[in-house]
């Protein structure tokens, strides 16, 4: 039997945006309850989308890093246990396995993050494509484009988009593949698109849309992608950026509900009694939302529920802001695909608005001078999740 | 005139910017702001933890 470490404490596992945000927020309304974050990496505080656009400004992983697991544990009056991978719940009985420990929980908080999506690519170099998912693999794409030329992406969404923005301001020439017809295809209009295509073309990007890499070999001292449409291009580094999967393994090994995340009531409870999920891992309501401003949303209304006043989640209409100076670009995704969008263009950018058959605003994307007009047009959008 | 940063998302406030379309006009110091005012990128309250001065020029 593993000794029994803890009196019972309010655990939260994972320290992302996520998990920290709670436990901010947790502070705020209870100073004095036991609190445990447990890390499985070296658990500082950092900003995670600040990650796909600190190159041009020559951040290292440590100018990133606000806050170290020290520092955040004595501003949160809690024991933060770091790089520890927790094996599995006990949800009858409430106790986490974790490390060797036996870990005792009055409520426990999944905050466990998400995975990126890989594709399979054939080619002896395969291996070597990265990911950014955190502050070490950032270190880590840091050190290996050093005194590099070319990086090539995989995907054109959101992250795609802003880290090849940030590897030409960085100096880099940056490749980017999608099968998509433009980038940000599931998020923007074609002619919103365009426009923040041909301004990173302008910047250099080199697109090669409509195709997708099929393999990644090494040629002497660089790398060479094959594409499915027969052409070839030489870089030095492959930078993945595919898109996210909620991490549910240890939710589903311990027998809670998950389905495309680990699912949760409006509180954000799980399946079982006194265990939640917030963030990227979560499911809320049908609905998994892989940004920041719906963790903050959901990290107070959680607050609230385990300081003992149960509070479902309100989603307001919340803009995701797209950074590419190149061209910026502000979206805020319509919760129906029901309605059809309308593009304005003017000096400068594009305003596409999401309307259903009466002319109602249910979602919006601005582009370039248009993104001015975001909380305006904000306050017109209905809540995601009244 | 200085700059902040969020630290959760990366928004930076310039101060010599200020930021017009939410009301608030150039030259508007960070002491100034009303203590309601939240970060438009992610929604952190100004009274929180949440900025960080920046040195160095505006972004």
């Amino acid at each position: 039997m593993e000794p029994v470490v803890d009196a019972a404490s309010i655990v939260v596992v994972g320290s992302g945006l996520a998990g920290y945000s709670l436990a901010r927020e947790l502070r705020r309304l209870d100073a004095a309850v036991p609190l445990t974050i447990l890390s499985r990496d070296e658990g500082s505080f950092y900003s995670k989308p600040m990650l796909s656009n600190a190159l041009a400004s020559a951040k290292t992983a440590a100018q990133i890093a606000s806050a170290s697991p020290q520092q955040m544990a004595i501003q949160l009056n809690a024991r933060i246990v770091v790089g520890v991978e927790v094996d599995g719940i006990d949800t009858a009985g409430r106790i986490l396995h974790a490390g060797g420990e036996a870990i005792r929980y009055s409520k426990l908080v999944l905050a466990l993050g998400a995975d990126p999506i890989t594709v399979p690519l054939e080619g002896d170099a395969a291996h070597e494509v990265m990911q950014i998912n955190d502050l070490a693999a950032y270190a880590h794409f840091r050190d290996a484009i050093n005194g590099k030329k070319t990086v090539a992406l995989l995907g054109a969404g959101l992250i795609g988009c802003e880290f090849a923005n940030d590897l030409i301001a960085a100096g880099y020439e940056v490749h980017v593949i999608d099968p998509a017809a433009w980038p940000l295809g599931r998020l923007l209009p074609e002619d919103a698109a365009r426009e923040l295509q041909s301004a990173l073309a302008a910047g250099g990007v080199r697109w090669h849309l409509g195709t997708t890499a099929s393999a990644v070999s090494r040629v002497a001292s660089r790398l060479r992608v094959d594409l499915g449409d027969g052409s070839a291009l030489v870089t030095d580094v492959v930078l993945s950026a595919i898109g996210l999967r909620p991490r549910t393994q240890l939710a589903q090994r311990s027998g809670l509900k998950t389905n495309r995340g680990i699912v949760t009531d409006r509180c954000l409870q799980t399946s079982a009694t006194d265990v939640y999920a917030l963030g990227d891992c979560a499911e809320v309501d049908g609905r998994t939302l892989p940004y920041v401003l719906p963790i903050m949303q959901a990290a107070r209304a959680l607050a609230k529920t385990l300081a003992g006043t149960p509070t479902p989640v309100v989603y307001p209409a919340m803009p995701v802001v797209v950074k590419t100076p190149l061209m910026p670009v502000v979206i805020c995704p319509p919760s129906t695909l029901s309605g059809s969008w309308r593009v304005q263009r003017e000096a400068g950018g594009i305003e596409a608005r999401f309307e259903d058959e009466t002319g109602n605003l249910l979602g919006y994307a601005l582009v370039g001078s248009a993104v001015s007009r975001k909380q305006a047009l904000t306050k017109l959008v209905p809540p995601v999740l009244a | 005139m200085k700059t902040w940063q969020c630290v959760v998302c990366g928004f930076i406030y310039d101060e010599a910017k200020g930021m017009p379309e939410d009301g608030i006009r150039a030259g508007t110091r960070w002491e100034d702001i009303p203590a309601d005012w939240s970060c438009p990128d992610c929604g952190v309250a100004k009274a929180d933890f949440e900025m960080i001065e920046t040195s160095g020029a505006a972004a």
